[in-house]
């Protein structure tokens, strides 16, 4: 018998499925790099408040406005970093960048990214500002389960060490700060390296 | 004996297979995505679509997106069993190896 047509025959159904579902153009690196950024702001917004002359935050002063800006430069940077490799990789792979499921990934990454985004916003204005770094984390890790039906899988993984850092951090609000940095600076880079050695060095 | 009659003949070819594979893990698929994933030319695809259809495995909508034309294909509840079946036989025969 052809049984060996027949493992083929398999073998094919699980990629064509696995492809014509799944965005899997993702690249590693831009988790490491955006790692590295979360640190380095991190780094700097730690730097700013400890030599300010109270040494702790307060809402409304320039240094708030400094970190925030911090904050917006660190994600606005990492996007781009990852549009870019991305599609660097999605090009060599010969896949498209614009695609039914790079669309659908983007879109369930952002459903639950951007209601958490507007959540936090809300509750800014509200003056209640001890769990931003814990709802960021868990809406995150959110945005990352939602996303990974579509994507690579390891991302889930990534998503719901997110949203464990997340509540954990929801229990001691005061070292949100320390567990903002594990989550989104260690975790990337952890989780970066592991894509990358897992998925794009292996095709070189 | 019983495990041969349960590949689908319908289904014994490449393109056919893909094409079930494709739209049972999406909702649908029009003819250009199938078309990409499966690298089949335009007549290839078409002979095959048509042969699932009349099979009653996939259904065809055809629709105008502005002023283009363009054909939707998903599965019917009847393609569904039909494939898992099919995958089902594949395995045994594999296992029985």
């Amino acid at each position: 018998m052809e049984s060996k047509n027949y493992l083929q025959d398999i073998t094919e159904i699980k990629n064509l499925m696995h492809k014509s579902s799944r965005f899997i153009s993702l690249s590693g690196l831009s988790g490491i790099l955006a790692g590295i950024y979360a640190l380095i702001g991190a780094a700097a917004a730690y730097y700013i408040v400890t030599n300010s002359s109270r040494g702790y935050l307060i809402l409304d002063g320039t240094i708030y406005k400094i970190c925030m800006a911090i904050l917006v430069g660190v994600a606005a940077l990492s996007i781009a970093t990852g549009i870019f490799l991305t599609t660097k990789k999605a090009k060599k792979n010969g896949e498209k960048i614009w695609d039914n499921s790079s669309k659908r990934l983007l879109i369930n990454f952002l459903i639950p990214l951007v209601t958490g985004g507007i959540y936090i916003l809300i509750i800014l204005n509200q003056e209640r500002y001890g769990h931003t770094a814990a709802l960021m984390l868990i809406f995150y890790g959110l945005a990352l389960i939602s996303a990974s039906k579509y994507s690579l899988g390891d991302i889930r993984y990534l998503g719901l060490t997110e949203i464990i850092l997340g509540l954990i951090c929801a229990f001691y609000p005061s070292y949100g700060f320390w567990f903002w940095v594990i989550g989104f600076g260690f975790m990337h880079i952890f989780y970066g390296t592991l894509m990358h050695f897992k998925y794009d060095r292996k095709k070189e | 004996m019983s495990i041969i009659t349960n590949i689908n003949k319908v289904f014994d070819h490449r393109i056919r297979l893909g094409i079930m594979s494709i739209l049972m893990v999406n909702e649908y698929a029009d003819f250009n995505m199938l078309k990409e994933l499966l690298g089949a030319t335009d007549g290839n695809l078409a002979s095959h679509t048509k042969a699932l259809e009349k099979a009653e495995y996939i259904s065809v909508e055809k629709q105008f997106i502005g002023r283009k034309p363009n054909t939707r294909y998903s599965t019917t509840k009847l393609g569904r069993v039909a494939f898992n079946k099919h995958i089902e036989a594949l395995e045994k025969l594999i296992n029985k190896q």
